[in-house]
């Protein structure tokens, strides 16, 4: 009877999504070691070691920077689990980031409510910036991936502008953007020397609406739908041009929180606190979103291990230049873990194939 | 009219590594594989044509010698970097968009890795520059002469060469309908006999091998034959696929695109020197966005009627037949 249950678990969807996910993990860091030890054979072991359990020290930051790469992961997988490839990302946590900036900056709010309405205007920056691929995909038929892309550069570019052309946010003699007031900053857990704040609760508390959403409600039922099957689920009747749209804004709103999540944090140096340099780069939190959407199976609570996970990945990597890596380092495995995880299904189904045939000889 | 020749002069260098990389891409799509891995593509045979000059540099070879031998370094490795997408795509039957972007995002890391360890920068400077001020007798011509054959770069010709043979591959040859038939209906095509794996295989491979040497020629003709992992090509590879879009898939309409394009960015980056325009005022950052938004635009009103390769980003499957 064990036998049974067990069977019935690792024939579960979301199992062979896990060992798909630990596969692509496993090839990921394998090949992020072979190239450590093409660069550096003599400090490849320690260093290696240090991608692997560097993240255990500073688990403070770990929980930190897992925040925003957390919302974007949430803005991709949640496009993803409608057919929608939201690489817009970027472009989203752009604009909530200098959304909630602009109200940081330019609104005089009483403490308490200031952050929570710099976060809401995070929010709608990344919304609006969701939405007009949504339109033009749903009503004008262009694909998603381009028009997220060109809006990538767009939204980068006029962020950019308006900072810089912004003497109140921008100081340019130190090309960046001045400190924000205390009360526009979100408050902190209290762990030494990590800037680790109450957005990752809040984010961790999005995630398992959106798993709400997507499980228990009818336009969370559409949209899967809409992902299975685009034409099966017009001619069941859904409103597939609505839920296009709704779905590119939600998933925008996403990336837009984690924008302000990233720029409201508190700073561990008294008086000062994060600021935004304006050198016409895309925000690689969006691309990180990606692999954490990826790794999680665009499931929200797979979004928030996965989330974790790169984080925890990247303070190793950051830790690797101790011995003369750079934290460039664990960018090349995250793209290797994409690049297997696009197919680990496959390999997967072929592994227990490659199993099951050794269990019947056996018997 | 010295502001135009100026504008025309600088529109080319830019347009051919786009229409070469959105030829790539019309290669593979119609072959049946979305490439959304250009940009990565284009960067990858740019750092290794930009290494390579980097190491001839001294020698007393010909600097347009060294131009060629550089190509074809980056046409090699586009080749190469090529097969990993078309690995996954054709024989594991992965996400093709998936697949390219994590190639797009595994090169900008490695090069920023291996340069700053090794060269302490973010990427290779080489500063060679390949530059013709005046082509030889055909620079002479009046008006004509001016506008083609001075201040430009030889990749400028060899684009337009490729751009022949490729249109003559594509249409001319049994290879060429044959890919055609793999993008379109595999099943049909492989009821009569065509390999479709391997024709997916050359597709991805000619879009490598094009995308390679666009991204050399991006280096040369933009960048002074630097190459940096932090800026790459700067969207390049993503531009060409709207090129290919707005190009309708087919090899003259992309040219059009890509010169349109080109023009636009030209034109971004010139503003000082055309004095109606300075005399606006506008921020830079307006025209800095401008091929972008452009191309949005340019999509809202094509992709109505715009009618993509029937079987792209599906994975083959024999057993639909």
């Amino acid at each position: 009877m064990q036998s049974f249950d067990i069977k019935r678990v690792t024939k579960s969807k979301g199992f062979s999504a896990f060992t798909a996910a630990l596969l692509a993990i496993f090839l990921g860091l394998v090949f992020g070691f072979i190239i450590m030890f093409a660069a550096s054979p003599e400090n490849s072991l320690s260093g290696f070691q240090m991608v692997l359990f560097g993240g255990m020290g500073r688990l403070g930051d770990v929980f930190y920077f897992a925040t925003p790469i957390l919302m974007t992961g949430l803005a991709v997988g949640f496009a993803f689990k409608m057919g929608l490839f939201n690489i817009g990302a970027s472009g989203q946590y752009t604009m909530g980031m200098f959304f909630a900036l602009y109200v940081g900056f330019m609104w005089d709010l009483p403490a308490g409510i200031h952050w929570v309405a710099a976060i809401i205007a995070g929010m709608v920056g990344g919304l609006l910036w969701g939405l007009i691929p949504g339109i033009f995909k749903a009503l004008l038929n262009v694909n998603e991936v381009i028009t997220s892309i060109m809006f990538n550069y767009i939204g980068m570019y006029l962020v950019d502008m308006l900072i810089q052309g912004n003497a109140k946010m921008y100081i340019s003699t130190k090309t960046r953007t001045a400190y924000l007031p205390d009360s526009v900053q979100l408050p902190a857990l209290g762990i030494a020397n990590s800037s680790v704040n109450v957005s990752i609760i809040i984010a961790i508390i999005i995630a398992v609406i959106l798993f709400i959403v997507l499980n228990k409600t009818t336009f969370g039922y559409e949209l899967k739908a809409t992902g299975f099957n685009k034409h099966a689920s017009a001619y069941a009747g859904m409103n597939g041009k609505r839920n296009i749209i709704l779905t590119m804004a939600i998933a925008g709103a996403m990336a837009g929180f984690g924008g302000a999540f990233a720029i409201l944090a508190p700073s561990t140096i008294l008086g000062s606190s994060m600021t935004y340099e304006p050198i016409n780069v895309i925000a690689a939190n969006g691309f990180n979103g990606i692999a954490v959407a990826l790794l999680g199976n665009s499931s929200p609570v797979g979004i928030i291990f996965s989330a974790l996970f790169i984080s925890y990945i990247q303070r190793g990597g950051t830790l690797a230049s101790l011995f003369g890596f750079k934290p460039e380092i664990i960018d090349v495995v995250i793209a290797v873990i994409i690049y297997f995880s696009a197919f680990a299904m496959f390999m997967n189904t072929v592994v227990v194939k490659l199993f099951k045939k050794h269990k019947k000889e056996e018997v | 009219m010295d502001t135009l020749y100026y504008l025309i002069q600088n529109t080319l260098p830019v347009a051919i590594p786009l229409l070469l990389v959105a030829l790539g891409g019309m290669f593979s799509e119609r072959s049946g594989v979305i490439n959304i891995a250009l940009e990565g593509i284009m960067l990858f045979g740019a750092f290794f044509g930009c290494l390579f000059v980097y190491y001839i540099k001294g020698s007393p070879m010909d600097v347009q010698i060294i131009l060629l031998l550089a190509m074809a370094v980056a046409a090699v490795s586009g080749l190469l970097y090529s097969m990993l997408l078309s690995f996954a795509a054709v024989n594991m039957k992965a996400d093709q968009t998936i697949t390219g972007t994590a190639l797009n995002m595994l090169i900008p890391a490695v090069i920023l890795l291996f340069s700053k360890m090794f060269f302490s920068s973010d990427g290779i400077t080489t500063d060679m520059s390949f530059y013709i001020k005046k082509v030889p007798g055909l620079g002479d011509i009046p008006v004509l002469g001016k506008l083609f054959f001075q201040n430009t770069y030889l990749t400028v010709y060899i684009g337009i060469l490729f751009l022949v043979i490729a249109t003559i591959i594509f249409y001319k040859t049994k290879f060429g309908l044959r890919l055609r038939s793999c993008g379109e209906h595999p099943q049909a095509a492989d009821s009569v006999g065509i390999n479709v794996y391997v024709m997916r295989h050359a597709g991805v491979g000619l879009s490598g091998i094009l995308g390679g040497i666009g991204g050399f020629f991006y280096a040369v003709g933009i960048m002074n034959s630097n190459i940096n992992g932090h800026t790459g090509v700067a969207g390049f590879g993503f531009l060409a696929l709207a090129v290919m879009i707005f190009g309708q898939w087919k090899p003259l309409k992309i040219l059009l695109a890509a010169l349109f394009f080109a023009f636009l960015r030209t034109l971004a980056y010139s503003i000082a020197l055309i004095p109606f325009l300075d005399a606006l005022n506008i921020n830079q950052t307006f025209y800095k966005m401008l091929p972008y938004a452009a191309t949005m635009v340019v999509l809202a009103f094509t992709s109505k009627k715009s009618r993509a390769p029937k079987a792209e980003g599906i994975p083959y499957d024999m057993s639909q037949r």
